[in-house]
């Protein structure tokens, strides 16, 4: 009875709602990521340590400059510079993707911790050094419940969602769009029709970084105000599952990254919640929920999708 | 005979690079990074306790290499190698503590096997998703993984917790601990690096001289010719994956016998993510993983002693990058050349 009570005020709450909308943002972006590399045949695991160079180097240049904003720009600049690194090695070298993919992760995750102590004096996490204020839209934010929710949220959380029909319509309607598909399915077909099939699977890489490094960037910058050593936590993954759940395609993958946002959100009120009493030694057991939900939700749905046919293929002339 | 010789150079050309750019990050943050290399070597080998700490290290590390080489040769990526670590750790604490009065003959066999079961089990649980449902091993294998910590740490936080301090389970039995070879002041040399290199030995004579690690190793190769073959394809990645498991487990159970002596939740701290650099520096062969283990094992010890010339120890995450990041790339630079010799004859 109690366990009803407690979900009928946390589903009651509009800042559920809002929550669910922050735990799905990263999972938003890095899924984009995923598609607009996966779409042309490259697998991207990389997205974890991108997302952590984001997370991190948006920080730092905040911290510089004060203005987080050009901490954003920083995230961008990096998360091209790894997706360079990845698409040199698996596109150029013909590399192993899967392979090369962790070796990123590994330099993220070496790099943001060898750089905490010597830039911001300790280890572990840095102070609050500043984060991107909430934007409030007019009109919506006044409507009562709908207000709450959604009228009033960072506005890197917009940009999400734009971005989520800025890819849609790249990838469906442009002539840029046809071809990454036209070189994800049959990278022969489409070099024998002319198009350069390493250039648009660099473009779809190099995309893949920007949008990964956004996600990184919105949990630092866009969320909390600091860096902590391995923050993303293994979003980037729930990022590719969500991807995968999505069949590869943009609004897929936004609707797959708000289940994983929502059960996110849901065990963290759940286990905060005044009626429930929940012992913070059981808390771990909550913070496994989304793994397991991801876990699933894979082992469950994969067979009902279908990844582009030369993906993780790489295309020699 | 030259693509044996490929296969040792490629991997040392890989770690001299990655030490090489190393140094440069070294030089970024405004150390010496000769100073640096000299307090890694000291602190992996300047004294009998650092030597004696250098090949605790690199025991679980054989296993966790041994772990990811094994799925490799069958074709499956086991990034999961952390998880079955951490269970493996658990269910032998678990089985260790209640051992009694239970002879050492018995307790210490059947101590070392239920972590290695826990960890084959946990790991089936990958490959059993990936032949039936066809769910990426990758994906999977990292959930798992965070599953399997946050479960370690709810059990040392309240089912198992004992004391005060960091979360961590009672001490195992005396019965079920291991012998040490040798003790340097308050460090044991533990003969869990036997077992390791016994390990070794088993993994290299399946995969050469049994029919089944034929088998493993057509399904990894070409799995659409060996399933022509008759070779079960489900059934097989299954097996890999329990194997490529109960070795991680193993690495858990000997850490939990042969050094702590109980569980703590920082036992694994990633020593089965390091098991995918080892399989890779190690070309998947039992005795190179051996030396890259050794590799490894050496840098993390003397990690700690670059430590206090300023140097941050995660120095050693770059390297392992690099030297990853140069090895895939690398292998194609291989496979190139034959095939451009291939197409000149």
């Amino acid at each position: 009875m109690r366990f009803l009570m407690a979900l009928y005020e946390i589903f009651t709450n509009p800042q559920f709602y809002k929550l669910t909308l922050t735990a799905a943002t990263p999972f938003i972006f890095a899924s984009l990521g995923g598609v607009y590399s996966e779409i042309t045949g490259v697998v991207n695991i990389a997205l974890e340590g991108i997302m952590l160079m984001g997370a991190f180097f948006s920080i730092v240049f905040t911290f510089a400059l004060g203005n987080p904003w050009i901490g954003v720009v920083a995230a961008i600049v990096i998360g091209l510079g790894m997706a360079w690194l990845h698409g040199w090695a698996s596109i150029k070298w013909c590399g192993n993707q899967i392979v090369s993919g962790t070796a990123l992760i590994l330099l993220a995750q070496g790099v943001t911790g060898f750089l905490m102590e010597p830039i911001f004096g300790q280890p572990g996490q840095t102070d609050i050094v500043g984060r991107i204020p909430e934007f409030r839209i007019p009109g919506l934010a006044n409507i009562p419940f709908i207000g709450d929710a959604i009228g009033t949220l960072s506005p890197l959380i917009y940009i999400a969602f734009g971005s989520v029909a800025l890819t849609w319509f790249i990838i469906f309607k442009t002539k840029l769009g046809l071809r990454m598909r036209a070189v994800g399915e049959n990278p022969e077909a489409a070099d024998t029709l002319g198009v350069n099939v390493h250039m648009v699977r660099y473009f779809g890489v190099l995309m893949s970084g920007v949008m990964a490094a956004l996600g990184g960037a919105f949990l630092s910058v866009g969320e909390v105000g600091n860096f902590r050593e391995l923050m993303t936590g293994g979003r980037g993954f729930i990022a590719l599952a969500a991807m995968i759940l999505g069949n590869w395609n943009p609004v897929g993958a936004m609707w797959a990254s708000l289940l994983f946002g929502f059960s996110e959100a849901f065990a963290n009120q759940l286990q905060s919640s005044p009626l429930l009493h929940v012992s913070s030694n059981v808390k771990p057991l909550f913070n496994m929920f989304p793994f397991v939900v991801t876990l699933v939700v894979v082992a469950g749905f994969i067979g009902r999708t279908r990844p582009p046919a030369a993906d993780g293929v790489p295309y020699e002339k | 005979m030259r693509s044996r010789l490929w296969a040792f150079l490629v991997p040392i050309v890989s770690v001299v690079i990655a030490l090489l750019l190393a140094s440069l990050v070294i030089l970024f943050i405004g150390q010496n990074p000769i100073t640096a290399y000299q307090a890694l070597i000291r602190g992996a080998f300047g004294s009998k306790l650092s030597l004696a700490t250098t090949i605790v290290k690199t025991t679980p590390l054989i296993l966790t290499g041994l772990a990811v080489g094994f799925a490799f040769r069958a074709g499956l990526f086991n990034i999961g190698a952390e998880g079955q670590m951490i269970m493996g750790a658990l269910v032998a604490t678990t089985v260790g503590i209640n051992m009694g009065s239970t002879p050492a003959v018995i307790a210490i066999p059947l101590t070392m096997l239920a972590g290695m079961a826990a960890g084959a089990g946990y790991a089936a649980i990958i490959g059993f998703l990936k032949a039936k449902t066809g769910a990426h091993e990758v994906v999977s294998s990292i959930m798992l993984n965070w599953i399997a910590e946050y479960f370690a740490t709810y059990m040392v936080t309240v089912p198992l917790a004992v004391g005060m301090g960091t979360p961590k389970s009672p001490e195992i039995a005396p019965s079920a601990k291991l012998p040490p070879l040798l003790t340097v002041q308050a460090t044991e040399l533990t003969s869990g690096i036997l077992v390791a290199i016994l390990a070794a030995f088993v993994m290299y004579i399946i995969l050469e001289k049994t029919t089944k690690g034929y088998e493993i190793k057509a399904t990894g190769f070409n799995p659409y010719a060996a399933e022509y073959g008759g070779i079960k394809i489900s059934q097989n990645i299954i097996l890999a994956m329990a194997v490529s498991g109960a070795l991680a487990g193993l690495a858990g159970s000997l850490e939990v016998m042969g050094v702590h002596h109980r569980f703590l939740g920082t036992l694994s701290g990633g020593k089965g993510f390091d098991g995918i650099s080892i399989a890779l520096i190690g070309q998947n062969h039992p005795i190179g993983i051996i030396f890259a283990a050794l590799l490894m094992g050496s840098l993390r010890t003397g990690s700690n002693e670059m430590q206090f010339v300023g140097v941050p120890k995660h120095i050693i995450i770059i390297v392992q990058g690099i030297v990853i990041f140069l090895v895939a790339a690398d292998r194609i630079v291989r496979t190139v050349l034959i095939r451009k010799r291939v197409k000149s004859q």
